[in-house]
């Protein structure tokens, strides 16, 4: 019941109109609910995402009729609990880095016999739908994680080169606007408009806003995942679309959980 | 005058000094490549950057003095003036642009209406919006600081032009250079910060 009132209430902040006054409003609110959900962490909607992803974790899917039960995400093949807070990593069977959503989509092929050439056409959810099977089962993984420390290997040479590439990449400018991450992310207390930003580029703030992913996003009503945060910071940037499992969208991400090493995983996280 | 040259380079001051052995960032162009295989064959330009955006990436916005001075040489002879040399348009036009951040993205296309500068993103500038970001320096009384100086004028509209002719390896978009707006709409820009009547200087 208690999720129900939330959930229509946050669907209300969603559909109101952009203007100034309730943009200031609009975080006041979502402040207040985030101190509602410090009372009461099960309330976040996101949980339902966790919930269906360890379903679909278990169901029998694609072409192949398999579950995802025999899925090595570094651990193991079928061992999740612990297996976000080392991830991204090198899988030898793959050859390449891989974050969890790569990894998951690379199993649903090989396991499933999902063609992951189609997946990543339309692989992120639009406003207002609910976040697509991959995302669902990453937020399952990255749930199971919740309350470890980041600690993705570096021993590999793939690894560390993934890193390198991904820090290159976070101060690369380049599009219409001349944007890179950095120009958004290398310095602490900034705002666009009254969005918060955070100081990626410092390992202070970026341990304590990475673990957050995937999040629930007030203002779509869905799950993010972090390949689609990647995604909706380039459309941002007036860049094309990001495809998921890309080197560089796993660049990307290997070098913001390296710049969050140590920090806690709290995913699912809320977000405006 | 010399506040915003002193906040750009407190700024730079703040990127942490990373080793000297940086990777090339040419070296990422096949993955950028790879990255974004929808893109349509004259978005190119977008993935690569130009000269300058090489020199800032590598630099992490942070030039030598001899590219620096390359830069500002550069960016400076991309400007296009008015043809009769009125930097002033209408600053209500201006606001409107300045509120709006329409244009560019892969979902704006086809353009259902024109760019915006969405100046309110990065820097306060009338007392009535209230949702202004802090990622560039407060443009508030912007005209009024420099008592509406003609030169002052001229030198708005290069900065809106393009703002690494004043800065090199400014973090604000080439507005004029990079055909996000057109020289009619710097124009109106240029009014919203330099006309005594725009309320950016008559604080409302």
């Amino acid at each position: 019941m208690r999720l129900l009132i939330l959930l229509v209430a946050m669907a209300a902040f969603a559909l109101a109109p952009r203007a100034v006054a309730q943009d200031a409003e609009t975080e006041k609110a979502i402040e207040k609910y985030r101190a509602m959900l410090r009372e009461d962490p099960w309330s976040n909607p996101g949980f339902l995402d966790v919930d269906r992803g360890e379903a679909l974790w278990t169901t029998a899917a694609g072409p192949k009729k398999a579950t995802m039960e025999q899925c090595d995400l570094g651990k193991g093949p079928g061992k999740v609990d612990g297996a976000f807070a080392e991830l991204p990593r090198y899988f030898a069977d793959a050859d390449r880095v891989m974050d969890v959503e790569t990894r998951l989509l690379w199993c649903m092929e090989k396991l499933q016999g999902i063609s992951a050439a189609d997946y990543v056409k339309r692989p992120h959810p639009g406003g207002g739908q609910p976040v697509k099977d991959l995302g669902a089962m990453a937020t399952y993984v990255a749930a199971k994680s919740a309350g470890q420390k980041f600690a993705a290997p570096l021993g590999h040479a793939k690894e560390r080169e993934t890193v390198a590439l991904g820090e290159t990449l976070f101060y690369r400018r380049s599009g219409p606007f001349d944007f890179a991450c950095a120009t958004c992310h290398a310095n602490s207390g900034l705002r666009i408009r009254l969005q918060g930003l955070p100081y990626l580029a410092e390992k202070k703030e970026a341990s304590k806003v990475i673990g957050e992913w995937p999040a629930y996003r007030v203002s779509t009503t869905h799950v993010m995942t972090m390949q689609h945060r990647m995604f909706d910071c380039y459309w941002q940037m007036r860049m094309p679309e990001l495809q998921l499992g890309s080197d560089a969208s796993v660049a990307l991400i290997a070098f913001l959980t390296k710049q969050a090493d140590g920090g806690e995983i709290a995913a699912p996280g809320l977000k405006r | 005058m010399r506040i915003i040259p002193a906040i750009f380079a407190l700024a730079l001051g703040a990127i942490p000094a990373a080793a000297q052995q940086r990777p090339d960032p040419a070296a990422a162009d096949p993955a950028i490549k790879a990255a974004f295989p929808t893109a349509p064959a004259d978005w190119a330009p977008r993935l690569t950057g130009d000269d300058t955006m090489q020199q800032c990436s590598v630099s992490r916005n942070s030039p030598s003095k001899e590219v620096a001075e390359a830069i500002q040489k550069r960016e400076l002879a991309s400007i296009a003036y008015p043809p009769d040399n009125n930097f002033m348009g209408d600053w209500k036009k201006g606001e409107a642009l300045a509120q709006s951040g329409y244009g560019l993205r892969f979902t704006d296309y086809p353009a259902r209406q024109a760019n915006g500068g969405n100046c309110y993103a990065c820097h306060q500038l009338t007392k009535k919006e209230v949702s202004y970001g802090t990622l560039g320096p407060s443009l508030s009384e912007y005209g009024k600081l420099r008592d509406f100086k003609p030169e002052a004028v001229k030198a708005a509209y290069e900065k809106i032009y393009n703002s690494h002719a004043a800065f090199p390896c400014s973090t604000m978009p080439r507005f004029g250079a990079n055909k996000v707006l057109t020289v009619e709409q710097i124009k109106d820009a240029v009014a919203l910060l330099m006309s005594p009547e725009s309320p950016v200087n008559t604080g409302q």
